[in-house]
């Protein structure tokens, strides 16, 4: 018996410069982005008592401390037009994305040197990992999406048709966790010093993000609220706001928030295709 | 379309170790790095050292391999072969040459790779197959011949962590087995496994190069390689010495490039980081007077002694040595503690610097090259050290038994039996 060769003649060369993405080669692999994901997913809860409930739980628990001190403490408004009585509910609209991205960057930042393993043993595209670091949180947010509905119905939110923009939305949000986590993930795989800085860079960026606060607060006039739409969750926040909530729709500071995303993954993969080559030898 | 599965030109690797670390793992590092280079070269005559740090694991390394060869791939620990496997399974990339695959590569370079404890076998399995490439559709057909292979099938649904070392193995090499790649790359799996498994193993292997799938098989087990391959390369200090019959290739590879003077020492990076804190020194062969030599004589004693380091205390520590002849076959195994006595006394080795030595009785080896392996391990619980191809060395038969006949003699020992003649009466 003869076996037939199938698969393609493969070149072992060193790479100069920048290399191609390769996205067909990624495209054979998927399912391995799926079984990476379906792993991380599998593994987070087994073992905790609680299992899948801290999805519901963590988001919540941060959603009361937040109304207790700055809805009611603080006493900072919610968007226009809604009243200070659904700040749990503003609140939560805000940390449902702000969560997927949190979890997404986190876990994608060290997720290449937590697959060192992987990386010194067989071949495979690299970008799988930090793809399927960023996808894992999406179970996580489905669950929450769900406490989101719950509360709406209590609180009488009505639903609204621009519920539909959502799924682009939470794209956007993978997007940008995965643009910023293509860059951390490469760097960290050299300097370990990213994996001690995420924490800190995370909860600036909360700060530097409406999740607590209305992006009211932010002037209309003049330049600023360009500079925060060069954040792109601002973008995916205020998104997320109007498609739940009805405050004031996406304007050109979502446009702006978009084109960063778009910029920040772009060289996020470039960049990381062309450490690439050293990841085996060095992680 | 060219009938070659793997073609190789000029293949080098270069990786940096050193002064200067392999890599700078902080931005502290960095700055130090860079703030010494920029001092460096302000110093007048000061040279850039940029070869003094660096390595080259493999050096012009250039071959072919058939479609459906089963080719062998022997080297000393550290030889560059696993570099080699690796440049091969695409893990890491050549620094200068090119190579040419033809075909999907399989590599059971470690078993288990991907393997995560908190998941079940079953689980494993999926997991497992997709990280080596296969579909899941291919992995859902094979599931049930995976699971009879691997003789775990009563365990299938529990978490591996709860697996025995042995059926966690089982189950890593019966997915990679399945794997059905057109070229397979396996590197000394076969060293782990009781013997009933290995034995299963080598017939899989067996069956993939009957399929005319193209094997590179690389291990330390000369009988093995004996038996497997047709044609070996013989690598050393990361170059394509030798290339031949397999039975040639594995005499080169015994007889040369070994300490010749009946002394072995071992540079830092022969002994694998794992070895810790074994650390072997020095293996010597001495004649009935004491002396190191290449060659003892088979009518004499003779003394094997390996001195070694531990840089901790280990307990349940044997050192031993296998004797092989130089056609990979087994002569005997020994540990130092095999006496019950010693094994109580030396139940836990302090750290320091010892030396364990045994005698060859007289009269016990035939004439020829001998090999001597060595290893370091405590029962059940690690091996620390292992080096199957130390040193060899030559047996002197002049007086032996029977050596009035000018005839080689059969067999790996030559004992001096007590013959008695009775002549019977009719």
């Amino acid at each position: 018996m003869t076996v037939e060769n199938t698969s393609p003649t493969v070149y072992l060369r060193p790479s100069k410069g920048w290399i191609p993405l390769n996205l067909a080669d990624l495209w054979a692999y998927r399912e391995l982005v799926y079984f990476l994901t379906w792993r991380d997913i599998k593994v987070r809860y087994k073992q905790a008592v609680l299992g899948v409930l801290w999805a519901i739980l963590q988001p919540v628990m941060i959603m009361v401390v937040f109304t207790v001190i700055f809805g009611r403490l603080a006493g900072l408004p919610p968007d226009a037009g809604i009243p200070q009585e659904w700040y749990p509910v503003f609140s939560f609209a805000a940390l449902l994305p702000w969560q997927l991205f949190q979890a997404a960057l986190q876990r994608s930042s060290v997720s290449l040197v937590g697959n060192a393993n992987l990386l010194t043993k067989v071949y495979f595209p690299r970008l799988i990992i930090p793809f399927s670091a960023v996808a894992a949180g999406l179970v996580d947010f489905f669950i929450s999406l769900m406490v989101l509905f719950a509360l709406m119905l209590a609180y009488g939110v009505p639903f609204t048709w621009n519920l539909l923009w959502l799924p682009l939305l939470v794209l956007l949000a993978l997007m940008t966790a995965l643009a910023v986590g293509l860059w951390l993930s490469a760097l960290n795989v050299q300097y370990r010093d990213v994996q001690q800085m995420v924490p800190f860079l995370l909860q600036a960026w909360m700060y530097a993000s409406p999740v607590a606060y209305s992006i009211d607060l932010i002037p209309v006039d003049g330049p600023w609220r360009l500079i925060y739409g060069l954040n792109p969750m601002t973008g995916v926040i205020q998104g997320f706001r109007w498609a739940l909530l009805g405050s004031s729709p996406p304007d050109q500071l979502m446009a702006i928030s978009v084109v960063m995303v778009v910029i920040l993954l772009i060289t996020g993969l470039y960049y990381f295709r062309r450490m690439e080559r050293k990841f085996a030898d060095m992680v | 379309m060219s009938d070659l599965a793997i073609r190789v030109e000029h293949l080098s690797k270069q990786y940096r170790i050193g002064a200067q670390a392999a890599r700078y793992d902080t931005l502290r590092d960095v700055i130090i790095g860079t703030a010494e280079r920029v001092a460096n070269r302000l110093k007048p005559g000061a040279k850039g050292s940029n070869s003094a740090n660096t390595i080259w694991a493999l050096r012009d390394i250039s071959f072919d391999v058939r479609r459906g060869q089963v080719l062998g791939i022997v080297g000393r620990n550290g030889a560059g072969k696993s570099t080699l496997l690796k440049v091969l399974a695409r893990v890491t990339e050549p620094t200068e040459g090119l190579g040419e695959i033809h075909g999907r590569v399989g590599s059971l370079l470690e078993v288990g790779t991907g393997f995560h404890p908190e998941l079940t076998g079953r689980e494993n399995i999926f997991l497992n197959g997709a990280i080596l490439g296969m579909k899941r559709s291919e992995i859902a057909r094979k599931f049930d011949e995976i699971v009879e292979f691997s003789e775990v099938g009563a365990f299938i649904d529990t978490p591996v962590k709860r697996y025995s070392s042995g059926m966690y193995l089982r189950l890593a090499f019966s997915v990679a087995a399945h794997l059905e790649p057109e070229i397979l790359v396996v590197d000394e799996v076969l060293a782990v496994g009781d013997a009933e498994f290995q034995r299963k193993c080598m017939g899989k292997m067996g069956d993939v190069a009957q399929e005319g799938r193209t094997v590179l098989f690389v291990s330390h087990n000369m009988s093995a390689i004996l038996r497997l391959t047709q044609e070996t390369l013989v690598i050393d200090k990361g170059r394509l010495v030798m290339r031949g019959p397999t039975p040639q290739a594995v005499d080169y590879y015994l007889s040369h490039g070994y300490a010749t003077e009946g002394e072995r020492t071992w540079d830092a990076e022969e002994v694998p980081a794992d070895a810790y804190p074994f650390k072997p020194l020095a293996l010597r062969v001495r004649d009935s007077r004491g002396k190191v030599s290449d060659t003892i004589r088979s009518t004499e004693p003779a003394t094997l002694e390996l001195e070694y380091r531990l840089e901790e205390s280990i307990t349940g520590l044997r050192v031993g040595l296998y004797l092989m002849s130089t056609r990979g076959e087994y002569v005997f195994t020994s540990f130092d503690t095999d006496a019950p006595e010693a094994f109580e006394r030396y139940s836990v080795r302090p750290a320091g610097r010892y030396i364990s030595r045994c005698t060859l009785p007289a009269d016990l080896l035939n004439e020829g090259r001998f090999v001597i392996g060595v290893n370091a391990s405590s029962y059940r619980i690690k091996r620390y050290f292992q080096d199957e191809q130390a040193i060899t060395f030559t047996v002197d038969g002049a007086g032996a038994p029977g050596t009035v006949w000018p005839e080689p003699r059969l067999g790996a020992v030559r004992p001096r039996l007590d013959w008695q003649i009775e002549v019977i009466k009719e």
